[in-house]
């Protein structure tokens, strides 16, 4: 038997030989938006790592020396973003983005001015911040929707009773079980009170 | 044959599978005709639980007929046999399953080791929920495997629908275990938090049992409304300060006894700051549950009272007001749940029409609809509570 703590990720690795195994896979109920959240969350975490360890390049292709410390903050805010867009928040992670994407074109708008030399990077640079801010935020308007509570029908439940003879005559219906002595606790006030010495 | 199969995190299929074989005398092989998706569930698909692996089939509520038996039943259980299926798998025969704790079955788990390191001493043999339980394949399935099917399976009459037994499969020996281990008393005050599945459960069992009054906590009025149409007073935790309208019901003193049907996976809210801590500690690996619920227990419960905890938790929790606890001399009690202890009463419940645990059905599909339907009940959308899956 194969150590799974080693081999997290590996399918039939500890699985007994006896067991079903996979012959044919249906559709995933993780959907498209939720598959596109996943590829965003890496490639945040991966422009945040960037952004993080080699801020100098970054700010050297784009002529904005000097704005280092801002770039490794932004990285900071790039991770956090990817983490929660890998998690179950990832309406939460992909929200982060777009306001981040937002924050970023401002910054980058700064770099445009007319002296500086690497101004056509800062043009590509611009088309591919709104490119992927259009893809946040349609994944993000996608998953919000599809992952909302407000789908489907709001029903009421007022009847489900769960009591046949109804409520009134199910109140202590089934005082006739005797709780197992190992599952005993303080016994009621009354019981003790009748064995209480009088003073 | 089909079944549900976990692929990672959120991500579960349909898939075509090889069927299930006998391997041992006290197998049998079940026809599902009926299994339901369970709040634990949620966990492994939001992959808290460890020890799953791609490739694992879901499911640990199921019924159906025995299609197939081992050699060693000794005459116990015989093709067409209708049961259903606890999700605790037991030997019925270790120390522990004489005192009648099968939820600790000492046999059971063919992948002991694994749960020793986890947990310091491993723990029953379980469908369906990882393999720190045994990686037994579960029974969301076409067809299932039950080993140490003679001790194990619960045999039921025929006549009676499906949806009326399926839940003796867990959460209604759930329920009524969070109840009985409360041992309540006719002048009890019984507060439950959370109104899902089990919480319905345990509402109407502790309604049955003889409660003065049941409190029922939550913030889905579709769930509360279902909690009240079972006598219950109720408490929105989006609306009301709990501990405020608790104590107020008590006349200042707290309830008697708490019930955490929620587990590991509180609902966070910026209203209750421990749980954003408590989720973003989650999120960087640095704790496994949220246990807003259980500070709430504490913090609120009458001395000298007792905690029931039903609810999963998986690891580590963090911030627990043991101080609290321990001064108000309170009791706590838990665990994963000996549903073989139960079935044969609950069952005699049923028939007798004391309860009708399909109350709780509010969504029927085909299994091939399952992964979607994941997908609604964890997003709670369409006032989904329950779903039951029809292979």
């Amino acid at each position: 038997m194969t150590n799974i703590s080693l081999l997290p990720g590996l399918p039939n690795i500890a699985r007994s030989e006896g067991d079903p195994k996979v012959l044919r896979s249906g559709p995933s109920s993780r959907g498209i938006p939720d598959s596109i959240a996943k590829g965003l969350g890496w490639f945040s975490l991966g422009l945040g790592l960037t952004e993080l360890l080699a801020p100098m390049r970054i700010t050297r292709t784009l002529g904005m020396e000097g704005k280092e410390a801002l770039v490794r903050a932004y990285g900071a805010r790039e991770i956090g973003s990817g983490i929660l867009s890998l998690s179950i928040d990832k309406k939460l992670g992909l929200w982060s983005r777009v306001a981040g994407d937002g924050l970023d074109i401002a910054t980058v708008m700064t770099a445009l001015r007319p002296n500086n030399p690497k101004r056509d990077n800062v043009v590509v640079a611009l088309a591919l911040l709104l490119g992927i801010t259009a893809i946040d935020l349609i994944d993000a308007q996608a998953t919000t929707m599809r992952h909302s509570r407000g789908l489907g029908r709001r029903r009421s439940y007022r009847d489900r009773t769960g009591f046949p003879r109804g409520v009134q005559a199910s109140r202590g219906a089934a005082r006739d079980f005797k709780t197992p002595p190992d599952l005993r606790h303080a016994p009621p006030l009354a019981a003790v009170s009748k064995h209480a010495p009088t003073a | 044959m089909r079944a549900l199969v976990w692929h990672g995190k959120e991500d579960i299929r349909c898939d075509t599978v090889t069927d299930p074989e006998i391997e041992d005398g006290r197998d049998v092989i079940v026809k599902v005709t009926s299994c339901a998706i369970c709040g634990s569930d949620l966990h492994l698909f939001h992959n808290l639980i460890p020890a799953m692996l791609p490739g694992d089939v879901m499911g640990h509520e199921t019924m159906g007929e025995v299609v197939e038996t081992g050699r060693g039943l000794n005459g116990k259980l015989k093709k067409g046999d209708r049961v259903v299926v606890p999700f605790t798998i037991v030997c019925g025969e270790c120390d522990q399953c004489k005192r009648g704790y099968f939820s600790v079955c000492q046999k059971s788990n063919r992948k002991k080791y694994l749960a020793d390191k986890v947990f310091g001493h491993g723990t029953a043999g379980l469908f369906g929920y990882s393999h720190l339980t045994g990686g037994y394949p579960g029974g969301q399935a076409e067809y299932l495997r039950v080993p140490f099917a003679d001790s194990t399976v619960q045999k039921v009459p025929e006549g009676i629908p499906d949806e009326k037994l399926l839940f003796l499969s867990d959460i209604f020996p759930t329920g009524w275990q969070a109840a009985v281990q409360a041992d309540i008393q006719p002048t009890d005050t019984v507060a439950v938090w959370g109104c899902g599945p089990v919480g319905q459960m345990t509402i109407r069992s502790a309604i049955l049992l003889g409660a003065e009054q049941v409190v029922a906590i939550d913030h889905l009025p579709e769930r509360l409304e279902m909690a009240e149409a079972a006598g219950a007073i109720t408490i929105n935790f989006e609306e009301e300060n709990v501990v405020e309208r608790l104590n107020e019901l008590t006349g200042g003193e707290g309830p008697e006894k708490c019930i955490d049907c929620i587990g590991m996976e509180s609902h966070v809210s910026l209203s209750m700051p421990d749980t954003v801590y408590d989720r973003a500690k989650q999120i960087f690996m640095a704790e496994s549950d949220r246990p807003h619920v259980l500070r709430e227990m504490i913090y609120v419960c009458r001395p000298g009272g007792l905690i029931s905890i039903p609810g999963v938790y998986g690891g580590l929790s963090d911030k627990i007001p043991m101080g609290a606890a321990m001064n108000k001399g309170l009791t706590f009690r838990m665990g994963q749940t000996h549903v073989q202890r139960w079935t044969a009463d609950l069952l005699r419940r049923i028939e007798e029409d004391q309860i009708d645990p399909s109350f709780v059905i509010t969504h029927e599909a085909p299994l091939d609809m399952g992964p979607e339907m994941y997908r609604t009940f964890r997003d709670k959308q369409d006032s989904c509570i329950k779903v039951v899956l029809k292979p």
